[in-house]
């Protein structure tokens, strides 16, 4: 048998790639900054976070639909991932305003001055100004990324080791971990838990020491979530292809199987766990300067759930349906929400459809779940009239490319 | 004859109720060993407890020349160490080729940094493609397993098995559901395994017992109640009163 | 005085002046009755009406042992005092219409006739002098016969009595009949005695006779007794201070800073200039970029600030400041400690002492009442809980729009509040028509989704919870975000208090009896219904029963409906105390998969050990740390994570399930 390439036994992922490229580009040229001024930087931030809710839904189908795993708690891994960069971007720009402020003043401020009116300024709205042990780092943007890696990596390694180890499976390892992000939102909305309660930080949209505007930057990061998302396809498509996918896929589909095979289950799952956890951090990283706030609402258990709900959506076990759902869902959601859609007058009721889009919503999650269980994803294979055996992953049927450009006109 | 695997004096109770007392087992390397019992004589406890599934309340169960202890052992690692085990529903990765089936049950590193490293050697191809021969699914290795006949995947188990290379396979009701022509290849397929290794098959059917051609052990209320070759077991009057007699 | 006044203050000098001569022409004759000889006594101060100088004229009234003298207070303190000006005497006037006022003479109490209000004088005590009188007739009243009253005065005493209540108080214990009041009397001149006894002594005598008393007056009595104040003395402390204690300047207690503030205050060392001063004499110096000979770039350095305050200091421009071996020898030499304001060594080591011990006992009685809320907390995770053990414990099926079933019940009981005003009655409507409510969606939901799902619990988990959502946004949608109130009836209101820390709420109560109903109820179906044997049937092996002629499917339709039913009954239980918002079932879904988790899976004594066992648990968190509820929420569920490591099957469920998997 003939050794292949990775890409030539996953041309899928190659399609995918070229897509992600064509529409960042795209989107470039037609931005107010580099283009045409055809989109609204507004648009284009939210271009930039979906493609960041695209990557944490890929982490998402690593861990649920390869490795079978339904965690509700990978929002809170986003969430960490975001406190984390956020710390930086507040500390930051607060310093530069504070130190603006104060170089007027005529005799100049003494470091440990600049240090507390800092405090004040952060930590003024939870009636505090001493900064809390774990801001340690925030004056370090090096040490505060290397946190956006740690922190959600080191707690999902606690949590699975402790949950793992203990034979926890199923729905059970679902609420826990459920559980386990509701206590981590309810320790953030403190007001003394050191992260400003539930205020949550803000202003993260401005980045210290740039002087180009939100277009610019809007872009930038479209393209850093872009690459990001280019990355984390990648590599979650390398680690799902070979004998390692195979593992985790036997796992999820028979796991006493695997273990008497020999292989440490509990390590695989701590491993995948723990991978898609520092996929999430990153993610909500990328996400949060672009959202331009982050509170303790954004970590609660419900968010990590609607993360289950756009993988089932677009189609759990593949890679690409993970994308699609989180792209289409968080976008028609926006759209919805946004109050963009006409209401219906019914003449006895008028539908507002900001009030019955969580409706549709809740409704349509039921029937995906019930008459199509492959999601969205599952389109293709009708496509191409039937699944073919031994496949780690369907091709792109020829409309995907259409579909992003659809979704890059929304 | 050196001993591979010695279980003695282990008890298990389950919620009051004792599955297994005091129950001693000896196998030496490449011997066939027939276990038999009515329902509940503990046949599946016992291989829980050697896989590492069931801890023993009491008792020792040791392995192999260096005379391991495997009752504190997860059950990967005695997978490890070189006990396979089959269930006695088929249970393969029906959502997965016959080939990957089989590779992922190669002996290789098990860790999941040197997995998620791994890269097929020529040597492991070739390995999977002698095991399908074996096994008489070569010409099926790119399908999905999920599509195998009930035989094909019992067989595809039993490869499973094989390419861990295990000293001891602990095999539950192999034949259960097959046609006459599938218990002939299963029976050969055992033998042949029995030539280089260690089996331990348990089987309610006699015709396959005998057909096996090996020592019986006859396990009833968590014991053994007698051992020896089949004419042997048969012609004891316990033996035929609480299980053959019936 | 206000320009405005003075007219109205000269007509009332005027008509002094008259009265006195009218009072000179009329002489007081021998025969004058004795209060009205009392009142004439004092009538200059009486007219002048003044807090400052009145004491006399009301002491004189109170201890003159007349009778009518309690009348007269009354009716002053009531303004219902009139001078009269064609006789100058006092008399009680009650209105008679018009402006015209019926006399009566306070000695005899007869009736003396009308007399047109401009024929008189209302003396009108301000609020000053009410208060005297008030506490003047408390003494009265302590004998009055009606006990309401007498009850009435014993409380203005403890609220704010003073020494002179002592001598009546104890003087009508003796005659006190009503043995309640009487205790109450006792009580009262007890907590008086801590504070105004005569002597030390008795003082010490009353404190040691409320030890350990933990109701909250006597607290109140001993409190201000222990209160102190810090003081700085320079050596060592003065003889004759009642010390409560001694600090160390560095302490937590007392930091440097601060005692070396309170040596500035108390004049025993020169102040700091404070450093927004410093800084500000140092911007009022900068010369040529410099300021005290150091560059103004370098004062980012604060050594260099200090140099450079030093150095203006030295020139006399800027008040010199304290350096740090002044500020270290000025806390070296003074000793600081803390004084109590009372001045009695004894009697504040008795109230030390009588403190400890109420204090003991107020944790005991505190231990107890948290054991009461935990315990009602208990129940309420069990009441949500228990539908949810019925449909995730025996049929296997997670069901995450559990919370919405609670939502619904709550809604549908403050929708039946609409429709009967009376509180009682529509409760009593309510809670079955709750449970027919969430009985039917319980069971729509199981026939058109769930029943499906059987063999998929995490595809279950996730269609439940799309339901959940949809189901919260129609609530949203119909009621509105704003909470509906879910009024108990007026009986549940108010609590069943022990004392002054024990004290549980009758709503508590009620859930507590209701679910120990729900226990009832649930144990009675499962172990004596035909249904319950079914269910067991269909739980243990669906096959073997469906071929016993039972119908699996009515059988699980209808768990679910039970188990969905219990859920909208504890909505309205939930919804008596709790705020009714869409997002109700939310906040107790987590609780309750946790409380059916930790207890063990298909087993109802496992809710109850579960319920029990987080209620318990979180309000012991909460105990540790009162003041955050939310910390408490966090430390359980990490302690739950913690627990299943030990306890995988729950508490109940880990016995004989071994060979389960």
């Amino acid at each position: 048998m003939k050794r292949e390439s990775f890409f030539a036994r996953n041309p899928s992922v190659l399609v995918f790639i070229a897509i992600l490229a064509l529409f960042t580009l795209g989107v470039t040229l037609a931005s107010e900054a580099f283009g045409a001024g055809l989109i609204s930087t507004s648009f284009i931030k939210t271009l930039g976070k979906t493609l960041c809710l695209c990557l944490i839904a890929v982490a998402m189908d690593l861990v649920w639909g390869f490795a079978g795993i339904l965690s509700l708690g990978h929002f809170a891994f986003f969430g960490l991932g975001g406190y984390m960069v956020g710390m930086w971007l507040m500390y930051e720009r607060t310093r530069d305003i504070v130190v603006a402020s104060m170089a007027n003043a005529p005799i100049p401020p003494t470091p440990a001055e600049i240090d507390a009116a800092i405090g004040t300024q952060i930590f003024g709205v939870v009636g505090s100004s001493e900064f809390p042990a774990i801001w340690f780092f925030s004056g370090s943007l090096v040490m505060q990324l290397l946190l956006v890696l740690l922190v959600p990596g080191l707690l999902a390694l606690i949590f699975g080791w402790l949950a793992f180890r203990s034979r926890v499976t199923g729905v059970y390892l679902s609420i826990l971990t459920q559980a386990m992000t509701l206590a981590l939102a309810l320790y953030l909305f403190q007001n003394d838990s050191g992260l400003r309660g539930n205020n949550g930080l803000s202003g993260l949209q401005n980045l210290p020491g740039v002087t180009a505007s939100q277009a610019v930057v809007s872009v930038w990061f479209l393209w850093a979530s872009a690459l990001a998302l280019g990355l984390g396809y990648l590599l979650a498509a390398w680690v799902v292809s070979g004998k390692f996918g195979s593992v985790i896929r036997g796992i999820r589909d028979d796991e006493a199987r695997v273990r008497f095979l020999g292989y440490s289950v509990e390590g695989y799952k701590l491993f995948i766990f723990t991978l898609t956890a520092l996929i999430a951090g990153i993610a909500g990283a990328l996400y949060y300067p672009q959202a331009g706030i982050i509170n303790p609402a954004e970590v609660a258990p419900i968010a990590s759930i609607y993360l289950a709900v756009w993988v089932a959506i677009g189609g759990r076990g593949r890679l690409y349906g993970a994308v699609i759902g989180a792209a289409f869902v968080s976008l028609v959601s926006s759209w919805f929400t946004g109050g963009q859609v006409p209401s219906v007058n019914l003449g006895v009721y008028t539908i507002n459809w900001v009030e019955w889009w969580q409706v549709i919503l809740g409704l349509s999650f039921v029937l995906v779940t019930l008459f199509a269980p492959k999601g969205i994803g599952g389109l293709f294979d009708l496509a191409q009239g039937r699944l073919v055996p031994n496949r780690h992953g369907a091709d792109y049927g020829p409309d995907q490319g259409a579909l992003m450009e659809r979704e890059g006109r929304e | 004859m050196s001993t591979l695997l010695e279980v003695s004096g282990v008890s298990v109770t389950f919620d009051g109720y004792r599955a297994i007392r005091n129950l001693s087992f000896n196998i030496g390397p490449a011997e066939m060993r027939a276990i038999i019992g009515p329902n509940g004589a503990g046949k599946t406890t016992f291989m829980d407890i050697v896989t590492g599934k069931t801890r023993p309340d009491e008792g020792r169960v040791l392995w192999g020349e260096k005379s391991i202890s495997l009752t504190r052992m997860s059950e990967a690692k005695i997978a490890q160490i070189g006990i396979g085990r089959k269930f006695q529903r088929p249970t393969v990765f029906e959502d997965q080729s016959v080939f990957d089936n089989l590779l992922l049950s190669l002996k290789n590193k098990r860790g999941p940094f040197s997995v998620l490293f791994y890269r097929k050697t020529p040597s492991d191809t070739e390995r999977v493609h002698a095991l399908a021969e074996e096994i008489g699914l070569a010409d099926q290795l790119p399908r999905k397993s999920g599509e195998l006949s009930h035989g094909q995947k019992q067989w595809l188990e039993i490869g499973m098995l094989l390419a861990q290379e295990p000293q001891l396979l602990l095999v539950d009701e192999p034949a259960a559901g097959m046609t006459p022509e599938e218990r002939e290849h299963t029976t050969s397929l055992l033998v042949q395994a029995a030539k280089t290794r260690a089996v331990v098959v348990v089987e309610h059917d006699m015709e396959f017992v005998r057909r096996l051609d090996c020592r019986v052990t006859v396990l009833h209320e968590g014991s053994v109640l007698a051992e020896g070759s089949l004419d042997h077991v048969t012609a004891n009057q316990q033996v035929i009163d609480v299980y053959l007699g019936r | 005085m206000p320009p405005l006044n003075t007219g109205n203050s000269f007509m009332m000098r005027i008509l002094l002046a008259l009265a006195a001569v009218l009072s000179l022409s009329l002489p007081v004759s021998a025969q004058e009755a004795p209060v009205q000889a009392l009142l004439q006594q004092h009538r200059d101060i009486i007219l002048e009406s003044s807090r400052k100088t009145i004491e006399p004229a009301i002491a004189a009234l109170a201890g003159s042992g007349l009778e009518p003298a309690q009348a007269v207070l009354r009716a002053w303190e009531n303004k219902e005092m009139w001078l009269r000006s064609s006789d100058g005497r006092f008399y009680r006037g009650e209105s008679a219409g018009g402006k015209v006022q019926t006399l009566y003479d306070f000695d005899s109490g007869t009736k003396l006739g009308d007399e047109p209000e401009s024929a008189l004088q209302q003396l009108k005590p301000n609020s000053g002098i009410r208060a005297l009188l008030r506490a003047a007739l408390v003494q009265f009243q302590l004998n009055d016969p009606n006990p309401e009253r007498r009850r009435a005065a014993l409380q203005t005493i403890q609220r704010d009595g003073d020494a002179s209540h002592l001598e009546p108080l104890r003087a009508s214990i003796e005659t006190e009949t009503d043995p309640a009041i009487k205790a109450l009397k006792e009580r009262t001149e007890a907590l008086l005695s801590i504070r105004h006894g005569e002597n030390e002594a008795r003082r010490v005598e009353a404190i040691e006779a409320l030890a350990g008393d933990i109701a909250l007056d006597v607290r109140a009595a001993l409190n201000p007794l222990l209160a102190t104040r810090l003081k700085a003395a320079p050596g060592a402390v003065p003889e004759g201070e009642n010390v409560a204690r001694q600090l160390k300047p560095g302490s937590t207690a007392l930091s440097r800073d601060d005692a070396y503030r309170l040596l500035a205050e108390s004049g025993l060392a020169k102040p700091h200039v404070p450093a927004a001063d410093r800084l500000a004499a140092l911007a009022a110096n900068i010369a040529d970029g410099r300021v005290g000979g150091e560059l103004v770039a370098r004062l980012t350095d604060p050594a260099a600030r200090d140099r450079a305050y030093a150095a203006l200091a030295a020139e006399g421009k800027a008040p010199p400041t304290v350096t740090d071996a002044e500020f270290d020898a000025a806390l070296d030499g003074h000793v600081f400690y803390e004084v109590y304001a009372e001045p009695s060594r004894a009697v504040t080591t008795a109230a030390v002492a009588a403190m400890s011990a109420i204090n003991r006992n107020v944790g005991m009685m505190q231990a107890l009442d948290l054991g009461l809320d935990a315990l009602s907390l208990a129940s309420i995770f069990f009441l949500a809980a228990i539908g949810l053990a019925i449909t995730f414990g025996v049929m296997g099926v997670i069901n995450m729009a559990h919370g919405e079933f609670i939502m619904m019940g709550a809604y549908t009981g403050y929708v039946v509040q609409q429709f009967i005003p009376n509180y009682t009655v529509s409760i009593l409507v309510a809670l079955p028509l709750a449970f027919a409510v969430t009985f039917a969606a319980g069971v729509a939901m199981e026939r058109l989704v769930i029943r499906w799902l059987y063999d998929r619990p995490l595809e279950t988990l996730l269609a439940t919870f799309g339901i959940s959502i949809a189901l919260q946004q129609i609530a949203k949608n119909i009621f509105g975000t704003q909470a509906r109130p879910l009024t108990a009836p007026a009986w549940l209101d108010g609590a069943w208090v022990l004392n002054d820390v024990v004290g549980i709420s009758y709503i508590r109560i009620a859930i507590f009896i209701l679910a120990l109903i729900f226990l009832a109820l649930f144990l009675f179906i499962m172990k004596k219904t035909r249904l319950g044997l079914e269910t067991r049937a269909v739980t243990q092996n669906a096959r073997m029963a469906s071929s016993m002629g039972i119908n699996p499917d009515r059988v699980n339709m209808l768990t679910f409906g039970l188990g969905s039913g219990i859920a909208g009954i504890a909505g309205v239980a939930i919804g008596l105390f709790a705020k009714v918002t869409s997002e109700l079932g939310q906040d107790y879904i987590v609780q309750s998969f946790m409380t059916v988790v930790v207890g063990g899976v298909g087993n109802i004594w496992g809710a109850l050990a579960g319920a029990t066992m987080i209620g318990f648990f979180q309000k012991g968190v909460e105990w540790m740390n009162p003041s955050n509820t939310l910390a408490a929420q966090t430390y359980m569920i990490i302690f739950i994570i913690i627990f299943i490591q030990f306890r995988p099957r729950g508490i109940i469920a880990l016995k004989g399930r071994a060979a389960g998997d």
